[in-house]
């Protein structure tokens, strides 16, 4: 496993798909929180974050959509997927590893939003009066949203040999299950059900950890959703055994 | 001698259409076998399940001793495969994907064995370009190295040649014959010169089934048709001497003063008998040339 990670961390770095990544999540956040008339921090009067936390699960559907797309379409189409999957690892091994790899990307292009907190809690009137709990939180919850989005990835880039199709799935789950249930629970449909219909959606529990409430049903919610995919994406990947 | 590769009752259906069917054979730990048989016979097939990337639909395929489905990751350590096409990742360097590869193995002295590797398939020069940059010779190499890293007890090489230049075939060719002084090798191609430099025993495979099975030798003598000297005499013969030498084989006239005579038995003896009767006939004989039976026809023949 981790010689694949290590291998498919090489391959973000060296075909710049991570510093892209990186660098266009940072600009964007950059631009909306401190710098954008409607949302920027410095007008808006409030010491939170929220404008990043919102902001980032949309920038997110596509960034990650393209890290992953390449994963399994490009091994398929090369033809490396028969290499690798002859070499003594499994195919969890495998799949974990590209999974694992993604999710660094992920994390490093955050890690630098930190100092966002640290200018927020010093600029906050008096300084340090800012719900560090809630940003904690948000941060927790915002990983284990990119964390569902890769295991989402993963799963369209396994389904097909062709990265545009495979970005293009992934960029639709990824919109469905974060926010399609909020919308379609709107609907009415099934009366006093709405709650059950967003409570599927990945907005919903994602809102909760946003408070600094970290709940169990939350956290299992993730882990399990990140766990069917990855089963999902197993089952594909044994595809050619049928 | 102990059995490298045993595969008993092999079948494998796509959809309706069988790949291969009911396929039997033993490969002895140390042979040079070559598989050889028409596109779409089955060959790659046969190495996919072998190297247990795809599962047979029917019947057991066994690397030494050990089920290749069952032991699938113990299987996959004592096998060195180089698939059709060659895949590799065109984006890493060579010595990199090299030491990836090693670590896949999880070697203990990764770095030399990477050293060790390209030292040995000749890649020194090209050890730090991307594979993308190399040639199709030189990225067979690449493939080669990654197959033989972990020093394989067998290696399954689907169409090692294909695609290079005479120079490069014959490099790739020493190669594994080096390589292959100790270790068991399936390979599998379409060029008949190939099988007949390198291998110790052929089968043939057509529409999923083996149609021929041993040394390049005996498969010659079994599928062959009889064996034939070219003659040519200093001028042409009239038809009593024709039917004279119509006596000792099959005589076909080949063009201006050459005859082609076909006997089943040994051809020393039609030699020298060719030679009385040109001196009886007070002929000159300008050229005798022996038509060798190839591998190509012992091919055709059974794979028609």
């Amino acid at each position: 496993m981790w010689s694949i990670l290590v291998k498919e961390l090489r391959g973000f770095l060296s075909s710049l798909i991570a510093i892209i990544v990186i660098v266009v999540f940072l600009i964007a956040n950059g631009l909306f929180l401190w710098i954008f008339k409607e949302t920027n921090l410095l007008d808006n009067g409030y010491a939170n974050m929220d404008p990043l936390f919102d902001l980032a699960p949309i920038i997110f559907i596509f960034l990650i959509s393209a890290i992953t797309m390449r994963s399994f379409s490009e091994e398929k189409k090369t033809g490396t997927f028969e290499t690798l999957s002859t070499k003594p690892v499994t195919d969890l091994e495998i799949i974990l590893g590209k999974y694992l790899a993604g999710l660094l990307i992920v994390v490093f292009s955050i890690l630098p939003t930190l100092t966002y907190y640290y200018t927020i809690h010093t600029l906050a009137v008096p300084a340090g009066n800012i719900d560090t709990g809630a940003i904690w939180g948000s941060y927790i919850g915002l990983i284990l949203l990119s964390a569902a989005y890769i295991a989402i990835g993963l799963f369209a880039s396994v389904i097909t040999d062709n990265q545009i199709v495979s970005f293009i799935v992934s960029m639709f789950l990824c919109f469905f299950f974060y926010t399609a249930f909020d919308y379609l629970g709107a609907f009415n449909v099934i009366k006093d059900n709405n709650f059950f219909i967003e409570w599927m959606g990945i907005d919903y529990h994602y809102r909760n950890i946003s408070k600094g409430i970290i709940d169990t049903r939350d956290i299992v919610y993730f882990i399990s959703f990140i766990t069917l995919f990855i089963w999902l994406t197993k089952i594909i990947f044994n595809s050619r055994k049928w | 001698m102990d059995l490298s590769i045993q595969v008993e009752h092999l079948s494998k259906l796509y959809k309706q259409q069988k790949a291969i069917d009911d396929l039997n054979f033993n490969i002895n730990s140390g042979e040079i076998v070559g598989f050889l048989g028409p596109n779409g016979a089955g060959k790659t097939t046969t190495m996919k399940i072998l190297t247990g990337y795809i599962p047979p639909s029917s019947g057991k395929a066994f690397v030494n001793g050990l089920d290749v489905e069952e032991n699938a990751i113990e299987v996959r350590k004592l096998i060195g495969y180089l698939p059709e096409h060659n895949p590799l990742y065109t984006d890493m360097y060579v010595k990199e994907y090299l030491e990836f590869v090693a670590s896949i193995y999880k070697l203990s002295n990764k770095k030399q064995r990477v050293d060790d590797m390209i030292e040995l398939t000749g890649l020194t020069l090209e050890r730090h370009k991307k594979i993308g940059q190399l040639s199709k010779g030189y990225r067979q190499r690449v493939g080669l190295a990654q197959a033989i890293i972990h020093n394989p007890k067998v290696l399954i090489l689907d169409e090692p040649t294909s695609g290079l230049d005479p120079n490069q075939i014959a490099e790739i060719r020493n190669l594994i014959t080096n390589i292959g002084k100790e270790k068991t090798v399936l390979l599998s191609t379409h060029i008949m010169q190939e099988v007949e430099a390198m291998c110790t025993r052929v089968m043939i495979i057509n529409k999923g089934v083996i149609v021929a099975n041993g040394q390049p030798s005996e498969l010659k003598h079994m599928f062959g048709a009889s064996q034939a000297v070219q003659f040519t005499f200093n001028k042409a013969l009239s038809p009593t001497q024709i039917n004279a030498l119509a006596l000792k084989g099959k005589v076909s006239h080949l063009q201006d003063f050459t005859y082609l005579v076909q006997v089943s038995t040994e051809i020393e003896g039609l030699k020298s008998e060719v030679f009385k009767f040109a001196v009886e006939q007070d002929l000159i004989l300008t050229e005798i040339k022996l038509i060798e039976q190839t591998l190509e026809e012992v091919f055709k023949t059974v794979t028609k």
